[in-house]
């Protein structure tokens, strides 16, 4: 049994029921992130695992304790909101040992807390300040050690880094990382934005529309999605989605498709698996990222089986460290990774290389990976 | 080319910047000349009032006027001046300013962080105590009054001042309250505060501007009632408002001008205070949580 266990969880307002049966398992030290599109009900499923929302049915449990029903305050959970949520009458101080407070903490253990949380955190000189004059990166920190200086057994985080600029919110996604690795605790986080999401956690729980997609380590996610939904969803620029026709020749598995003109292109398929054999002669969508989509030079070498095709190149996008080439495949608009300095110019027909190992399969009708 | 002045929107010439001063200039001398006669004559012999001008300013000053309406008038049967009736008032203020007060933020604070079925109509009927013409509930209001034992005491006043006071303080404070990140409710649950924890500790020291609001709208409403302290007061409890009637309105004697117009502003002083005090307070409070930042 895991650490933090949700077990067949809906939440319903009314009688519109916004999360289905919801089940999860996250091991001590974990580090979850709940990833989706608003509405998705990721913050819905965190906020009844602090206990702020109720829990309409079926169970969460924390080290194996039923925490339904049970008050936020004695969860022993801690969250960091996306507001920050600090409390603008008291000082940074204050903030951080008011939880400490409210347990009936006895004041010099709470200092001692308090200073040891300062010095992680390297908030010292700012204990004395009111939030409002603190800037948001400032804020952040004070909201995290909030959290930490009560030494939960999970951290919640909801989309605690959407209000911080572009840089800064790269820092501060290093610094929780940094931070998890240290103290080795376990951590929900909700977010939208899927690169923090690979870049965080331990493992990812995509949500859509009430429903958990996928559950899995980031590279299971990005590499072998579950659907399309988490295939276009995870990934930036999305996974191109070529329409393609299933042949099998004697022991040989291929994929047909066609390029920019109109010609058939023939692509192998390694070790096709007997759903994807008996989809034979059908039309299937083949998933396969922009960056196992190249030119002949950028491939990756350590792949064993690479297919390649001349087609016409729509538009390039440089973006410094690669430039983004599109072109089409069966009709699909699709977008290829390749070096920075690539001489592909638009107009211009070049080899396309796809790394085939790592091209996924889905059912077009239902949208489920074959296979 | 004449220079951008970025300024004004509009661009006023000297003109018409003179014009508009000059006309600022008329309507406050002319909403101060009450202030002024009032105050000139309270420092005045009677007898300069009775054979001269009330605008001129006095020949012989004089604070007796002053003295003999705070400790020596004929308001009662006694002659005592209005001290007694003064603070009569302020024990009648002070207490229900402060319950009403207290009570309109706690209503705000469970109309918008503690929702339930419903909140908003039992909202929209407390509103309606904005609107009731204080004649209507005189009788029932004198019957309560006898019920509970309080008819002619000062804590019977407060009672009926608060009740009326809920409706606009609740309106106040829940506006106010409205704004305020419910996240921040969340963040003191999660730490452990409870539902009164989380009120004084976290709601009302935010609660500055909207509180000087109520405190200064309810304090002038108190202070200035007269219909409810004349019907409900006896003469150990009345209020500054009906003392100050029953000095004018005497009936015997020579009409003392001087002593009334010293304690008029007597009568006013105290909210006159108030505004002077947390007046730039007040707009303020009016104006958040209706623009944000």
């Amino acid at each position: 049994m895991g650490f933090l266990e949700i077990s067949n969880a809906s939440k319903s307002y009314g009688l519109v029921e916004v999360l289905h049966n919801v089940d999860i398992s996250v091991g001590e030290g974990e580090f979850l992130v709940l990833v989706g599109p608003s509405g998705c009900g990721k913050s819905t499923l965190l906020n009844m695992i602090a206990g702020l929302e109720d829990i309409t049915s079926g169970e969460i449990r924390l080290k194996g304790n039923l925490m339904n029903g049970v008050h936020p305050s004695r969860r022993n959970i801690a969250m960091v909101f996306q507001s920050y949520a600090l409390y603008p009458n008291m000082t940074v101080a204050k903030n951080i040992t008011f939880g400490l407070e409210m347990h009936r903490v006895p004041k010099p253990e709470r200092q001692a807390a308090m200073q040891e949380v300062a010095e992680l955190l390297q908030i010292g000189e700012l204990l004395d300040r009111k939030p409002a004059q603190l800037s948001g990166g400032q804020r952040q920190r004070v909201a995290m050690g909030r959290a930490l200086v009560r030494k939960p057994d999970v951290f919640l985080f909801d989309e605690p880094l959407s209000n911080l600029d572009a840089k800064l919110r790269v820092d501060m996604r290093t610094e929780i990382k940094k931070l998890h690795q240290n103290l080795g605790t376990t951590i929900v986080y909700v977010t939208h934005d899927q690169i923090e999401a690979m870049t965080l956690s331990t493992r990812i729980a995509v949500m859509h529309e009430g429903f958990v997609q996928q559950l899995g380590t980031p590279k299971e996610i990005y590499d072998t999605p579950a659907n399309l939904f988490v295939a276009t969803f995870m990934g930036s620029p999305s996974m191109n989605l070529v329409p393609v026709t299933i042949g099998v020749d004697a022991a040989a598995v291929y994929a047909e498709t066609s390029d920019s003109f109109g010609e058939i292109v023939r692509l192998a398929i390694q070790d096709a698996d007997a759903d994807l054999k008996s989809m034979s002669g059908k039309t299937v969508t083949m998933g396969i990222r922009p960056e196992a989509l190249t030119d002949k030079d950028g491939v990756d070498h350590r792949s064993a089986l690479i297919e390649s095709c001349a087609s016409a190149v729509g538009v390039t996008e440089p973006a410094g460290s690669d430039t983004f080439v599109t072109t089409t495949f069966g009709g699909a608009e699709c977008v290829a990774r390749m070096r920075a300095d690539t001489d592909a110019a638009p107009g211009e027909v070049i080899e396309f290389a796809f790394n085939m190992e790592k091209a996924v399969f889905f059912d077009p009708a239902s949208g489920i990976r074959i296979g | 080319m004449a220079a951008l002045n970025q300024d004004s929107a509009i661009r006023t010439g000297s003109t018409a910047k003179v014009l508009i001063y000059l006309l600022l200039l008329l309507f406050a001398f002319f909403y101060l000349l009450p202030l002024f006669v009032m105050g000139v004559n309270s420092v005045k012999p009677l007898s300069e009032i009775t054979g001269g001008n009330m605008m001129a300013l006095p020949q012989v000053w004089t604070f007796e006027p002053w003295r003999q309406a705070w400790s020596e008038a004929q308001v009662g049967v006694q002659a005592t001046g209005l001290k007694p009736y003064f603070w009569n008032s302020i024990k009648m203020v002070v207490p229900a300013v402060f319950i009403s007060t207290i009570l309109g933020a706690l209503n705000g604070y469970v109309l918008t962080k503690w929702r339930f079925r419903g909140d908003t109509i039992l909202f929209g009927l407390m509103l309606f105590a904005c609107f009731i013409p204080f004649q209507i509930v005189l009788i029932p209001m004198a019957r309560m009054l006898g019920l509970f034992g309080l008819a002619g005491t000062t804590w019977g006043l407060v009672l009926v001042h608060v009740v009326y006071g809920i409706g606009f303080t609740t309106l106040y404070y829940r506006n106010y309250y409205a704004a305020f990140p419910t996240e921040l409710v969340r963040a003191a649950q999660i730490d452990g505060a409870g539902f009164f924890q989380i009120f004084w500790r976290i709601m009302l020291p935010s609660s500055g501007p909207i509180t000087v609001v109520s405190v200064i709208w309810q304090f002038t409403n108190i202070w200035n009632d007269f219909l409810f302290g004349a019907s409900f007061a006896d003469f150990s409890s009345q209020p500054m408002t009906v003392a100050l009637n029953n000095l004018v309105q005497s009936s015997t004697g020579v009409k003392e001008y001087n002593v009334h117009f010293a304690g008029a502003i007597l009568a006013a002083l105290p909210t006159l205070l108030v505004y002077i005090v947390a007046g730039r307070f007040f707009v303020r409070g009016l104006m958040a949580g209706s623009v944000k930042g």
